[in-house]
């Protein structure tokens, strides 16, 4: 309760710019191949090589991305039938 | 009492937040309302209908996870659970971010329709973070509401403005349009109140604001500091630290779920001269 810091806390707006930069480096760039009208395309194409090879219906597919400061992340998660349907 | 209502079904209300004035604190507003009710254990999720300028994200703090959008489910290209954002502080929290590329008339009434109908079989409140102006976007963001929050500065444009958007709530709403259906529930939510201002005559006080448009008064949330660090930092103002303007939001949600809460206005306290000397004591 009485405990002093002796160092000032980081100020709200050097968190600010560092958020705007990394969102606006993503926006003004395209996203580095992560664009928001590629990302249904992709969708489509990852839902459509899957099928060649198993059953998927359209909803087993989650995408999920993660915008950083040095590398983005793409998580890719698809869910299958309890029984693999493989051709 | 409101938990066992939960097991049942959800609520499914659809609350707009609007005000024709931009700059207002719409965002911020919707951000901290959803926040506080989704705090309180109602599902909540909150949508953004700024089409073109996505900025809900950024106020919520989510803007490094979008990966589908509004528009993405209502054109079919994702489904909708895939574009809901899960906050990661509140679990009861989503927001539905919109699309930073397309333009307005990516909005049909028919999607937005099939969007607001699925989140209300899931969700308790559904809060609508309208654009600025009383075009396309604004109206589609209030079409479907049961509820609307006015978000009102005491200042003239921005009193003009919430006065024109009460009459577009009364007239181009479903709610207006369906013979007999309840009229839409509209409340103002005054911002950026400055006591000291007020006292000193240079602004309007509340009652004469309340006078002009006259429809109830939802809260009154006063001019802060904490607002601007709120957004520098991607957090809801009520789940930052405490402050008069959470204080504020907190009341105003009770007020919108029926609690029974007295007008107060809050205020910041100065910071001490040590803590202003040693940064803040934690």
């Amino acid at each position: 309760m009485f405990g002093f810091s002796l160092r000032p806390r980081k100020p709200s707006a050097s968190t600010a710019k560092e958020r705007l930069q990394i969102l606006l480096a993503h926006e003004r760039s395209g996203s580095g191949g992560a664009s928001p009208d590629c990302l249904p395309q992709l969708q489509r194409d990852i839902l459509e090589v899957i099928r060649r090879h198993m059953q998927i219906g359209d909803e087993a597919i989650d995408i999920r991305m993660e915008r950083g400061d040095e590398l983005s992340s793409l998580e890719i998660n698809i869910e299958f039938p309890g029984k693999l349907g493989v051709n | 009492m409101s938990k066992d209502l939960k097991l049942e079904e959800p609520l499914g209300k659809v609350i707009v937040v609007t005000s024709g004035k931009g700059g207002v604190g719409k965002t911020t507003t919707s951000a901290a309302v959803g926040a506080e009710l989704a705090r309180r254990g109602h599902k909540t999720v909150v949508i953004d209908f700024d089409v073109g300028l996505r900025n809900l994200d950024m106020i919520m703090g989510c803007e490094r996870r979008v990966v589908f959008d509004f528009i993405n489910v209502i054109q079919g290209d994702a489904k909708l659970k895939q574009a809901l954002i899960r906050d990661r502080r509140l679990e009861t929290l989503s927001v539905l971010p919109t699309s930073q590329t397309r333009d307005k008339e990516a909005l049909s009434r028919e999607g937005v329709e099939k969007v607001l109908e699925e989140l209300r079989q899931e969700f308790d409140y559904i809060i609508c973070d309208s654009p600025a102006g009383i075009e396309r976007g604004a109206q589609m963001a209030m079409y479907f509401a049961d509820e609307a929050i006015v978000v009102t500065n005491p200042e003239v444009s921005s009193v003009r403005d919430s006065d024109r958007v009460l009459g577009l709530l009364n007239s181009l709403t479903k709610r207006a349009e369906q013979k007999g259906a309840e009229p839409v529930k509209a409340q103002v939510l005054i911002t950026r109140h400055n006591k000291a201002r007020i006292e000193s005559g240079e602004m309007m006080p509340v009652e004469d604001v309340l006078e002009i448009l006259a429809v109830p008064l939802l809260g009154i949330i006063p001019e802060s500091a904490a607002v601007l660090r709120a957004s520098n930092l991607g957090v809801p103002v009520v789940l930052d630290e405490p402050s008069a303007a959470a204080t504020a939001y907190e009341d105003a949600v009770g007020r919108l779920i029926g609690e029974q809460i007295e007008m107060r206005i809050a205020a910041d306290r100065r910071p001490g001269l040590l803590q202003r000397l040693f940064g803040r004591a934690v």
